[in-house]
């Protein structure tokens, strides 16, 4: 599991650049782009159970999913940040993206760190060190675990027929 | 305690009395914003729309204006999925190629209106808080299932009071105010709040308050208000719209920040590659080069942005190493402008009218920036690659900054040429 550390203010083009974002749409036709204008290694290196660390305001910038799509496609287990945006952070919980807030979490690593995950319990574990992080509203957390918005739409249709 | 327009405007659409910031609420939106990315939003959902149908065919506003007219064979496929779709379901309102950027469509067609809650697929649908709606932006996912069941959850944010006080200096427009507040608070200055606009607002037109709202998603904020005064009545008026709810914050409502700005303390402003936060005055940085100016965009592309384009380059010729671009908003601000003779102005001076559209603000087609180049633009982002070209530099102005810059062929400030 490799740890990607980036800055503050990750905007959606650094994310997925603007000018593909009317050709390509389906999660084959992003994964190439992801972070292309930020870190050329990223899309040719991720790995599945990936885990990215960042600043504040991530996503910042364009309404445009590829971001979130792509990096739920490639298997990114989670995304620690200081703060994300808005429309990143409702779009992650709608492709099912786990998405940590946690400043210390992210202040706390260095590299080479070990990070693990437990998510049931709201907890990151950085070198060793627990962090709690706040657990989203069950009615939000329902989404997510329904492995995002259409399939938990589709069973909401599916029980009101 | 009262309500701020936020709490205010949920609670109402919750159906509850009172909402408290960080509740959840569901809500039925009046309207869901598309635009060419309608195309990928009906495809996700193409078995679903065979067995639901859509939830109200009254629900969706489709305006194409993102790749227009289409630049290669994917994006006129798109374009032709959506006017299928729109066909087979009967949808009200859908406006093709030519009329114009979906956020001033859905002001000037007077479809967004006061007292609103209106969600979109794009992020600057933050815009129409000039008018005293609540809009804010989300994914395409999201407008996906909108389509289907009409309803969303959302979180109530905590507000933010930004009073303006005084009048500006000469030189100084609307672009400014909204870059000087940017700057200080930082691009996620205002994250996940709605944010209120008061104080001395009556002396600013709608075009004007569009010209701020626009850009509420640039400090991070969910929506941006200004609350609905004889300047909205009136300007709703003429385009024949007289039948609305305002909504109104309390004059008790509780801020979880207040902030005041003394108009006259603002200086012409510029920001600066790769951020919307990095602001700085013109006057710092003067006499950068620059290849290309853009005028027009959801931000900036209104006649009275045109009109000081127009006043500023009248009878003088853009600079020879600079091409200016200029993009109406819409397809009436356009005819406005011809009328106005304001475009024969833009033209003379060497001007080169693109069609009411996004254009080359998200990089994909018309005046793609090429490595080295600089770009001074009206628009509302200058992220690295915004342009299409991540070795390009974007920077942000005023309508007048910019048309004064065109012609010394760099950055200059604009109160050289309007006193």
């Amino acid at each position: 599991m490799k740890i990607w550390k980036y800055g503050d203010n990750v905007n959606t083009d650094m994310l997925f650049p603007g000018k593909y974002t009317y050709t390509c749409s389906t999660p084959e036709e992003i994964k190439p782009h992801l972070l292309e204008d930020l870190d050329s290694s990223f899309a040719k290196n991720v790995k599945e159970g990936d885990i990215i660390f960042a600043g504040k305001n991530f996503g910042c910038g364009s309404s445009r999913e590829q971001p979130t799509v792509g990096l739920k496609a490639v298997g990114i287990a989670a995304i620690v940040a200081e703060s994300f945006a808005r429309i990143f952070y409702r779009s992650s919980i709608n492709q099912g993206l786990l998405l940590i807030e946690c400043p210390d979490a992210v202040k706390a690593y260095r590299e080479g760190d070990s990070v693990s995950l437990d998510v049931e319990n709201g907890k990151i574990i950085v070198g060793g060190k627990s962090y709690l992080f706040p657990k989203l509203p069950k009615e939000i957390l329902a989404i997510r675990d329904a492995g995002g918005l259409l399939a938990y739409t589709r069973t909401k249709l599916k029980n009101k027929k | 305690m009262g309500m701020t327009f936020a709490e205010k405007i949920l609670a109402k659409y919750a159906k509850e009395k009172k909402v408290v910031p960080g509740q959840i609420v569901t809500v039925k939106p009046d309207y869901l914003l598309m635009h060419d990315n309608a195309a990928p939003i009906i495809k996700k959902i193409q078995t679903d729309l065979a067995e639901y149908g859509i939830v109200n065919a009254e629900l969706p506003v489709i305006v194409l204006d993102h790749v227009i007219p289409a630049s290669d064979e994917k994006t006129a496929t798109n374009h032709k999925t959506i006017r299928e779709f729109v066909k087979k379901y009967k949808l009200k309102y859908f406006f093709d190629v030519g009329t114009g950027i979906c956020h001033q469509i859905m002001v000037e067609k007077g479809i967004a209106l006061p007292g609103q809650l209106i969600l979109g697929s794009d992020s600057h649908t933050c815009s129409y808080g000039a008018i005293g709606a609540f809009s804010s932006g989300i994914d395409r996912t999201e407008a996906a299932a909108l389509l289907l069941t009409g309803e969303t959850w959302l979180k109530v944010p905590q507000s933010i009071k930004i009073t303006l006080k005084g009048s500006l200096q000469p030189g100084v427009f609307a672009k400014d105010i909204i870059l000087r507040i940017i700057g200080d608070i930082s691009a996620s200055g205002a994250d996940y709040c709605s944010v209120e606009f008061h104080g001395d607002i009556q002396q600013f037109s709608v075009e004007e308050r569009f010209t701020i709202a626009n850009m509420g998603v640039e400090m991070g904020a969910k929506n941006a208000f200004f609350p609905v005064d004889n300047i909205t009545t009136q300007y709703l008026k003429s385009i024949g719209i007289s039948k609305y709810t305002a909504i109104d914050p309390d004059k008790d409502a509780s801020y979880a920040k207040e902030l005041t700005y003394n108009l006259s303390d603002i200086p012409p402003l510029i920001a600066l590659p790769h951020s919307v936060d990095n602001v700085k005055s013109v006057s710092e940085v003067e006499g950068i080069e620059i290849q290309q100016c853009l005028i027009g965009t959801c931000t900036n592309g209104r006649l009275s942005d045109l009109k000081i384009a127009a006043k500023i380059l009248k009878g003088k010729k853009v600079h020879p190493n600079v091409r200016l671009l200029i993009l109406p908003a819409s397809r009436q601000i356009y005819l406005d402008a011809l009328k106005e003779g304001i475009i024969d102005t833009l033209v003379e001076a060497g001007g080169v009218i693109l069609p009411p559209g996004c254009g080359p603000c998200l990089g994909a087609h018309q005046g793609v920036l090429a490595p080295g180049e600089r770009c001074l633009s009206t628009s509302n982002r200058n992220f690295k690659g915004r342009m299409g070209c991540k070795e390009a530099e974007i920077y942000l102005a005023s309508p007048a900054t910019v048309a004064v810059s065109a012609i010394y062929g760099k950055i200059t400030d604009p109160r050289k040429e309007v006193r």
